[in-house]
């Protein structure tokens, strides 16, 4: 068996044997440190308590998965009207008509506008604001107005990567497009947009996430969602812990998608090279 | 005339590409234009299928200007066929769907007769059993061939051929030079930018010498390749054929 490897392998093997036993060691000396050193510190027992309570734990946690239902829910009539949107913002920002002129504009200053605020203030704004004009129901609920503010948002970076994939396919496919004698809209419908659809699907991925993390954000205008719910339940029981929970919660959902989010990038990178 | 150039006149800012061509293409018939890199072979091609437009001059198919400003590009751009020297094949469609996308949106063919049709052009190139494929599953040679079929589809008058061998390995550039003879054989009228002065001399009813966007000299083969009169063209010649 070892005769039939070469000087090399032998070699190598030994290097990775060795790699393998300094990670390993490295490793367990950083957590072994981390596990006997932190409930060293003096508030340890506090922090323990608050945070890291299993009895509130346990009485929480089905309460904040209730919770997060409305999170997912919000979460999803929020995506397909961003992805719509953006793509339109997208396009109007590519449009040659001088009659269309006025849509370049409202493009452009769209996404300069909603991609220059903080999330958190355009929440404010729109989910109190609007309301405020004294709206009769349902038009003053702060589900509308918040999604409004989260689609606005998210639309504005949303188009922002559409536009970057679609000035990413090469002039010379809308050239073959148009010698064929197709119309600038076919160019764009059948051989442009869909390789710039493909080619950004990892980058809107990634925004996904980060709207799913976002609609937390909508606790500050009334629905009681996951945060807000946690909230609830630290002042009832005067403990930290829901707002683990809600980490814990969250994670559960972003890091796989994160994960599935960076395979694809990876996998759209070794494609092109 | 076919084709007819009139002192055509392109720039691209301070670069004056093409200066004045003027050039007569009969039905039919197949024209060369040869000339270093730079020269303005490309600019030419793509300013005829108006993907670029002229500073001045005129283009007249058929007797029609069809260089004319603010005019409509797209109808005459179905009447001209043009192979890119990169294939361009659309990456997200198989051969057959890259070849039946424009005769379905522009011509409002029913797809039974496109099919029908796409069929007899893939057998036709040696191409029936990729049409299928994705163009990253076929070899230069073959993307190139079917480059050419998708143009065919839209049934040109007339055919531009944009260095098409010039990205293919040497063993390649054969199987797409025999299509270009058998479309002569069709009688297809053809201009050709090309570095191939065998195939030229071979095929070509004309050849046309470019130098720094003008019209050097023009002539059959055996007259411009073989005994050329003007001094560049000569020393084009002789750099290229060593």
């Amino acid at each position: 068996m070892s005769q039939a490897r070469t000087r090399r392998q032998v070699y190598e093997d030994g290097l990775r044997r060795r790699s393998l036993l300094i990670a390993g060691a490295s490793t367990v000396l950083v957590f072994g440190a981390i596990i006997l050193l932190v409930p060293m510190a003096p508030g340890w027992d506090k922090v323990a308590r608050s945070f890291f309570n299993g009895d509130v734990f346990q009485r929480t946690f089905p309460g904040l998965v209730e919770a997060f239902l409305q999170n997912v829910m919000i979460f999803a009539w929020s995506a397909p009207l961003i992805a719509i949107l953006g793509l339109g913002v997208a396009l109007m920002r590519d449009v040659r008509s001088p009659v269309l002129f006025p849509l370049r504009i409202f493009g452009a200053a769209y996404t300069d506008v909603f991609r220059g605020l903080p999330v958190i203030l355009t929440v404010y704004l729109i989910g109190f604001g609007i309301p405020g004009l004294g709206l009769p129901r349902p038009w003053n609920s702060p589900y509308i107005w918040g999604t409004v503010a989260l689609v606005l948002t998210y639309s504005a970076y949303v188009a922002e990567i559409f536009r970057g994939g679609i000035e990413s396919v090469h002039s010379s496919q809308r050239a073959a497009a148009q010698s064929l004698g197709l119309s600038d809209r076919d160019t764009m419908r059948y051989v442009v947009l869909p390789q710039a659809i493909r080619r950004v699907i990892p980058a809107q991925m990634n925004m996904l996430i980060a709207l799913q993390k976002d609609v937390a954000l909508l606790s500050f205008i009334g629905p009681v969602e996951i945060f807000r719910q946690a909230g609830v339940f630290k002042s009832l029981l005067a403990n930290f812990t829901p707002y683990v929970g809600a980490a814990l919660i969250f994670l559960i959902v972003t890091i796989p998608a994160t994960r599935y989010a960076d395979y694809l990038m990876s996998r759209q990178a070794r494609e092109r090279s | 005339m076919k084709l007819s150039l009139r002192d055509v006149v392109k720039e691209f800012g301070p670069n004056r590409v093409c200066d004045g061509i003027s050039l007569d293409v009969a039905q039919g018939e197949m024209v060369c234009l040869i000339g270093a890199s730079g020269a303005g072979k490309s600019t030419l091609l793509r300013c005829i299928n108006l993907l670029e437009p002229i500073e001045d001059g005129a283009i007249y198919l058929d007797g029609q200007d069809i260089s004319e400003p603010g005019m409509d590009p797209a109808p005459v751009r179905r009447r001209i066929g043009m192979v890119f020297q990169s294939y361009n094949l659309f990456p997200h469609m198989t051969a057959a769907e890259n070849v039946m996308l424009a005769p379905r949106r522009v011509r409002n063919m029913s797809s039974d007769v496109l099919a029908a049709e796409t069929r007899l052009l893939f057998e036709r190139f040696g191409l029936a059993d990729r049409m299928g494929h994705y163009p990253d599953q076929l070899s230069g040679g073959q993307q190139q061939r079917v480059a050419i079929v998708r143009a065919l589809a839209m049934k040109p008058e007339v055919m531009l051929f944009d260095e098409i061998t010039s990205a293919l390995d040497p063993q390649l550039v054969g199987e797409v030079l025999d299509v270009l003879r058998v479309l002569k054989g069709d009688g297809m009228t053809m201009i050709l930018a090309t570095h191939e002065m065998n195939f030229a001399r071979e095929a070509a009813d004309k050849v046309c010498f470019l130098k720094d966007g003008r019209v050097v000299e023009e002539g059959p083969p055996a007259q411009v390749l073989a005994a050329p009169k003007e001094a560049s063209t000569q020393a084009f010649l002789a750099r290229t054929l060593k």
